[in-house]
């Protein structure tokens, strides 16, 4: 009991981060990782519970006491290995998934006090790993002689190709762009997670024996029943959502509009940010306007103030209380100096006589009843149309269904908006030999939900590979 | 890497031709569809409408106008050198059927993605009379190929150097006057194609245009390609490239094709520059 309350008596280690003065005009990333000594001594917080709400609370079921007990005693190298045995992707997961409602939202502390910082120790042991480690694989079952194809190499996919060449099948990741990592390289912006580390986790699995192809468009390079046809016993499909919403209102093809995934894809997969030393241009607005509430909108204001707006503002037709992203992320982006617009909803946009963007029109709103999502669906406030100068708009409402690779095959069951039918206790489709996962069954998610489709579906691939559909 | 295994240089070097090794887009691409090139790890993403395709070598074809950095480091590229990445085919297949008496219509290097449309419009038992057209005699390519592919061609340039003296909308309203038309194909500048569409819309004679807008991904994935159709937006890296000329907001897409002019042309003086050094 004694040492209960010595250990509640450590307060949560915060992480050092870049001052916001600073990241704000730089790519760098944010947060600048614990090191072994704080590490330690936020490992020293867990109470090592015996019925652990933490673990019950990670999609993928991480053993959460096991690697941080694993830290307390120093033992990085067995931290990093038993997060593996969950986690193909530790060193993105420790990054970007919600841990406050997930993990961290359950931990027993989180009831009197601070969590204890999960992500943050996740993300601790596989850097720990990557800068001092020995490179040392996992274990591998024998050949089981099964060839598995993987469509698209976002987290969904990744997560089944490291659960199944672990369990002795052939993988191979096939990846439309000209480079993996799906959304981790071409939306999520390099200061928040460093494209190097993605780039490393790819090659961990490729070292473990994953082959990736990259400038395959599945749907119109190769088809679903031609990876049949050459020899693979099993398709995973995990496109991702991929179809960019717009808002249809008057104007919105004027220059200066771009959706969310233009941007970030410019910026992130294509490095625009370097422009001109790399050959991708990006539109650098002076007064950036960006339309959404959710860690897209996010990550776009805060690119925009790094790429030298001198404003960047956020959009947003309903209140901040509705807004879908994390906390920790509109925390950063205020502290950046990103404005918010709440309450407001723009009408029409205005060009000038070149068709470039100079404003946009807005109206204020107001919150009603509740819609169906359960949130107070915003009205608008008669009489409160008002002008907001801009030159640049980012448009970040959300995706649909990419139906690319959907549109060509026949035998995939779809649903009224286009996404995939899977079961969601073990990821088939209507298709023999064919699951998916990913926002390309769920519509835009989060990495991690995307993972734990993964790894339902990698689970219920390895069943039919050794005992049969 | 994908291997360029032929390069020619055609309208005294402002044009060049790439046969390039990719043989699994080679045996699916059909005439209309493009592919995305990307030259080096620092390039690009450049989409192109192929020109030709060879399933049995296992080879495409694209031939492109140097109009920026982009296509000067593709211009760089010598045989045996290769693209780093190239992507597809991506778009949706030239609709091609037998519908009686065609005209397509080709400017500048639109010719090069109008050739294969109009050797499979011939092959499916139409009569196809081709018209195309160039500033001057020295920047016209592909005059063989498209003689081949049709049962008529009809030539002008803008001075007059070569063929019929003017634009390919006069040689246009002549067919239309004196035969009876049932489709129409225009492929080149987008003021040509506009021009074209309003005459043949005039003899409500229906009409594809095959559109190159600014696009990054060619998936559907990022928007950049957005085009306005008969009111609505499309994109034209899914839902064409080919649309139906008669409702295409090309003024829209002229200032759209603009985006990133001004960086591009510094970017490209920048490169002329240090390539002259």
């Amino acid at each position: 009991m004694a040492e209960k309350k010595k250990k509640r008596a450590i307060p949560r280690q915060p992480m050092p981060e870049q001052a916001p003065e600073v990241r704000r005009r730089n790519f760098k990333e944010v947060p600048e990782g614990y090191g072994p000594e704080t590490a330690m001594e936020e490992a020293t917080r867990c109470l090592q519970c015996k019925n652990p709400g933490c673990v019950d609370g990670c999609p993928v079921s991480v053993d959460i006491p096991g690697f941080i007990g694993l830290i307390q005693d120093g033992d990085f190298k067995g931290a990093i290995r038993n997060l593996w045995g969950k986690n193909s992707l530790p060193a993105v997961c420790g990054r970007v998934c919600p841990q406050e409602i997930q993990c961290e939202g359950k931990c027993v502390l989180a009831k009197k006090g601070e969590a204890v910082a999960i992500g943050h120790l996740e993300r601790f042991a596989a850097d720990y790993e990557r800068e001092h480690g020995t490179g040392e694989l996992p274990p591998k079952q024998p050949p089981t002689g099964k060839k598995v194809a993987v469509v698209g190499s976002g987290p969904a996919g990744l997560t089944v190709a490291g659960d199944l060449i672990v369990k002795g099948h052939e993988v191979t990741v096939l990846e439309a762009f000209h480079k993996p990592g799906g959304v981790l390289v071409y939306g999520i912006p390099e200061f928040r997670l460093p494209k190097q580390i993605v780039a490393q986790e790819v090659h961990f699995l490729e070292r473990l024996g994953v082959k990736v192809e990259t400038n395959m468009v599945v749907g119109r390079t190769v088809s679903v029943d031609e990876l049949f046809e050459q020899g693979y016993d099993a398709v995973f499909v995990g496109v991702g959502a991929g179809l960019p919403r717009f808002l249809n209102i008057p104007g919105e093809n004027l220059v200066g509009i771009l959706s969310a995934n233009e941007y970030l894809t410019r910026a992130n997969l294509m490095k625009a940010y370097l422009y001109p030393q790399v050959d991708t241009p990006i539109p650098r607005g002076k007064n950036v306007v960006v339309l959404g509430g959710g860690n897209v909108a996010m990550d776009a204001a805060r690119t925009a103030m790094r790429l030298g707006a001198e404003s960047s503002k956020i959009v947003y037709r309903r209140s901040r209380e509705e807004m879908p992203a994390r906390v920790a992320e509109v925390h950063h982006a205020e502290e950046e100096g990103i404005e918010f617009h709440l309450l407001t909803n723009p009408t029409r946009f205005i060009g000038n006589e070149k068709g470039r963007l100079v404003g946009m029109e807005c109206l204020k709103m107001e919150l009603g009843e509740p819609d169906a999502s359960g949130r107070r669906r915003p009205v608008p406030v008669e009489g409160s149309e008002y002008r907001l100068d801009c030159d640049l708009v980012i448009v970040a409402v959300g995706s649909g269904a990419n139906p690319l690779l959907t549109q060509s095959d026949s035998e995939m069951e779809l649903n009224q908006w286009g996404y995939i039918v899977a079961d969601p206790k073990t990821g088939k489709t209507t298709k023999k030999g064919v699951w998916a996962g990913g926002d390309i069954v769920t519509g835009a998610a989060t990495v991690i939900l995307a993972m734990g489709a993964g790894r339902i579906a990698a689970d219920s691939m390895h069943d039919y590979l050794t005992l049969g559909w | 890497m994908f291997t360029i295994v032929k390069r020619e240089e055609m309208a005294g070097g402002t044009v060049v031709l790439n046969e390039i090794e990719a043989p699994l887009i080679a045996n699916k691409a059909k005439p209309g569809q493009f592919v995305i090139l990307k030259a080096t790890e620092e390039g690009e993403r450049i989409p192109l409408t192929m020109a030709e395709t060879d399933p049995e070598k296992g080879t495409l074809t694209v031939i492109y106008m140097v109009v920026g950095k982009s296509t000067a480091v593709f211009k760089s590229l010598q045989e045996g050198d290769g693209y780093q990445d190239v992507i597809g085919p991506l778009g949706k297949p030239t609709h091609i059927e037998k519908i009686g008496t065609v005209v397509c219509v080709g400017g500048g290097t639109g010719i090069a993605v109008l050739h294969p449309i109009t050797r499979a419009l011939k092959e499916a038992g139409n009569r196809v009379i081709a018209i195309i057209g160039a500033r001057n005699k020295d920047l016209l390519i592909l005059e063989d190929r498209m003689k081949r592919a049709s049962h008529e061609l009809k030539i002008c340039t803008d001075d007059g150097s070569y063929g019929r003296k003017g634009f390919v909308t006069e040689v246009l309203k002549e067919v239309l006057e004196n035969e009876r038309v049932d489709q129409a194909v225009a492929i080149g500048p987008v003021p040509m194609m506009k021009f074209v569409s309003k005459m043949t819309a005039d003899y409500k004679v229906p009409t594809l245009v095959s559109l190159n807008p600014i696009m990054v991904d060619g998936t559907g994935m990022c928007g950049g390609c957005r085009v306005s159709v008969g009111g609505e937006t499309k994109f034209a890296c899914v839902d064409g490239p080919e649309f139906d000329g008669h409702q295409v907001d090309y003024d829209e897409l002229m200032m759209r094709l603009q985006a990133y002019c001004e960086d591009e042309q510094k970017c490209y003086n920048d490169y002329c520059l240090l390539e002259q050094a």
